[in-house]
């Protein structure tokens, strides 16, 4: 049960589908490391709108040099779909590029599911609605086992909850996050939201800076 | 008062409000924009009804997705070329100092930050860019950002950040012959691995980086996010000051006698504790470079490609990054034949990159097999270039000199390495396809890069020097 936020018709502005709970199949992405170089390419950053990245998400894991999709790529396989990503260790590691949490939302993604997150991806997921849940190896292991023995298993993701459940099996796990980006998520409010409500504040403190 | 570390010391005296059970809001002393990363925040901006709050403190250079020939022509391909009118379109709405493409101060943006004296010791910096952890090398806190977050310092000067966790890492010794401080970072994120900062904030510590010159520091500093931490940082020093003193923008006169009293208090108590803490030595380090597609995968130059069971990563992924590659485990990497030569970047694109770089060129011929693109950091890195006689090395050797940007390091202009090809690069990434679809990426040092740009083959620069 996503609910629309107020401002997303304008995809421009920061803000994004409130988050509460989501129960929904689940892609398997069992590979370390996963870059933001391969969730959206360089020479795909070319566009000065939000619009559009979801085509180019993992493009050239996805699509051969002649834009044939490569078959043996999780994205091309019917059998798996859902809006969660569940990828291995060290997911999102290098570029701060937010272009590829815009791709991985674009294409229809509202959770990504590891058992590590590289930081700035993180924070870039939580500003544009994306949600990152950190799970033990152990239980990602299990729901990539789960999701092998049936693709369309469903996991359930709560975040007032701030739980994990994996339907078939009934296995469940708790995750953490802030309290402050926790309700920003569930009420789709964003950061430049609450800064702008400070100003006053942010001034007093910026003028006394000494640069 | 508790015992503090270098970077608590610049962390907490930026922040404006802490939230409980949230993250700290942070102001931003200096925030560097390009063209890839802004016009969505600017956009947002727009969109939102709101204006820049502090014009001043933001700088905007174009450096992403220019051409290292022919700059002054139009640009040719039309999404750069609107980035850029973007760019210039922005920052002039907006009364923000803009050094576009043919500006004689245009560079890549963590070259120019620092040569022109706009990052200073005890600052917070940030840019929509991960190698912002570049400018610590001045005992300044400065990390890469989302668009959403420079939207955010673009409209409140601020983010919205936890603290991170605090690591030392701590090198001491003497460096051996033919290593560089390339070297020194790639080692020890082959130590830490590819995520083994992550979630902290890294103080590099010791005599090695004590007797490391600034472009030194800078290149080690600019290497942090590759093991996964958001930035790292030296305390400022002698070094860092005779640096600084007389570029155009640092302060001058009185206020350089108080910001140095200031500057001078910046460094990590004797009795403060970090969160974790690493020691190595010096002499345990060879000229590095890697063999796999993450910038931990590296190992010193004569040795051989780790067996799976040696390394971190799980067994499906470095087989996957070594198929990538077209190597095997346990194979030597000496003597692996390559097609291109990177020199530049934001992590080895200055002065004693090419200085380096031409030590080891000089007298010698430029291999027939061998692409070379070299790239310095900046106009002023040119300039440097030219005046002391290093393009007359380059030149006699077979080698051209291209025009500043960030180039083949992402390959988002034209510089993109071919498919299946191998480039021994100065630069900072060895992902899949980073320096082009298909294109294998070895990084190494600048005279690692000269040994290969020469033979042809992996070589070890020590041969020649």
């Amino acid at each position: 049960m996503i609910e629309k936020y107020f401002y997303s018709k304008n995809k421009n502005i920061m803000a994004y589908d409130k988050f509460t709970v989501l129960q929904s199949s689940a892609v398997p992405m069992p590979i370390e490391n996963v870059d933001t170089d391969q969730i959206i390419p360089a020479r795909f950053l070319k566009a000065t709108t939000r619009e559009g990245f979801g085509d180019n998400l993992f493009r050239d894991w996805r699509y051969n040099n002649d834009n044939s999709p490569k078959q043996d790529f999780v994205l091309n396989n019917p059998t798996y779909s859902g809006k969660i990503l569940v990828a291995g260790r060290n997911f999102g590691s290098g570029s701060s590029r937010e272009h590829a949490a815009w791709a991985i939302y674009d294409y229809g993604f509202r959770c990504v599911i590891s058992s590590f997150f590289a930081d700035i991806f993180k924070g870039n997921a939580l500003n544009i609605g994306i949600l990152p849940v950190t799970v033990s190896p152990e239980f990602l292991h299990k729901i990539f086992t789960a999701i092998e023995a049936d693709a369309k298993a469903i996991i359930e993701v709560n975040l007032p909850e701030q739980t994990v459940t994996i339907a078939t099996t009934g296995e469940k796990e708790s995750f953490t996050i802030n309290g402050y980006k926790k309700n920003n998520m569930i009420n789709g409010f964003d950061d430049i939201d609450y800064l702008q409500s400070m100003k006053g504040e942010i001034a007093a403190f910026a003028e006394k800076s000494l640069y | 008062m508790s015992k503090q570390t270098l970077f608590d010391k610049v962390w907490d005296a930026h922040v404006v409000r802490k939230i409980e059970d949230g993250p700290d809001v942070f102001l931003i002393d200096r925030h560097f924009i390009h063209e890839v990363t802004s016009p969505v925040a600017f956009l947002g901006l727009e969109n939102r009804g709101i204006d820049v709050m502090y014009a001043k403190r933001t700088f905007a250079t174009a450096d992403h997705n220019t051409p290292t020939i022919n700059q002054h022509l139009p640009v040719q391909d039309p999404l750069s070329a609107n980035q850029l009118q973007q760019l210039e379109t922005n920052t002039t709405k907006h009364g923000i100092s803009h050094w576009g493409l043919g500006h004689a101060k245009n560079g890549i943006v963590h070259v120019v930050g620092p040569e022109n004296g706009i990052t200073l010791p005890g600052m917070t910096i940030v840019c929509g860019d991960s190698h912002t952890s570049t400018h610590g090398a001045f005992g300044a806190i400065a990390f890469g950002i989302g668009t959403s977050e420079v939207e955010m310092v673009l409209s409140s000067q601020c983010i919205m950040q936890p603290k991170p966790m605090k690591m030392r890492v701590n090198v001491n010794g003497k460096l051996g012959k033919g290593v560089l401080p390339k070297d020194v970072t790639l080692y020890i994120i082959a130590q830490l691995s590819a995520a083994g900062a992550t979630g902290y904030f890294v103080e590099y510590a010791g005599d090695v980086f004590e007797n490391m010159s600034m472009e030194g520091r800078m290149t080690v500093c600019n290497m942090s996010i590759e093991m996964g931490a958001r930035g790292g940082m030296i305390a400022p020093d002698e070094t860092t000051f005779n640096y600084l003193n007389g570029r155009e923008q640092a302060p001058k006169g009185e206020a350089w006698d108080r910001a140095l009293a200031y500057w001078k208090t910046l460094k990590t108590d004797d009795e403060a504790v970090f969160d974790k803490e690493y020691t190595f030595d010096a002499a345990d380090i060879e000229p590095q470079i890697t063999y796999g597609t993450n910038p931990g995968l590296g190992t010193g130059i004569s040795q051989n490609i780790p067996l799976s069971g040696d390394v971190i990563d799980g067994e499906a992924s470095y087989k996957k990054s070594l198929g990538y590659m077209g190597f095997a485990e346990n194979e030597q990497i000496i003597g692996k034949k390559i097609d291109y030569v990177f020199l530049g970047s934001c992590t080895n694109g200055r002065i004693e990159d090419f200085r380096a770089f031409a030590s080891i060129v000089k007298g010698r011929k430029k291999a027939d097999n061998v692409t070379a693109w070299l790239v310095p950091g900046s106009h002023i890195v040119e300039s440097q270039i030219k005046e002391e006689g290093i393009l007359d090395i380059l030149t006699e050797s077979g080698f051209e000199l291209r025009q500043p940007g960030c180039s083949a390091c992402l390959a988002m202009n034209d510089d993109k390495v071919p498919a299946g090809k191998y480039a021994v690069s100065t630069s900072n990434r060895n992902f899949e396809g980073r320096q082009g679809p298909g294109a294998r990426t070895l990084l190494a040092s600048p005279l690692v890069a000269a040994a290969a740009a020469v033979t042809g083959v992996v070589t070890d620069p020590r041969e020649f020097l």
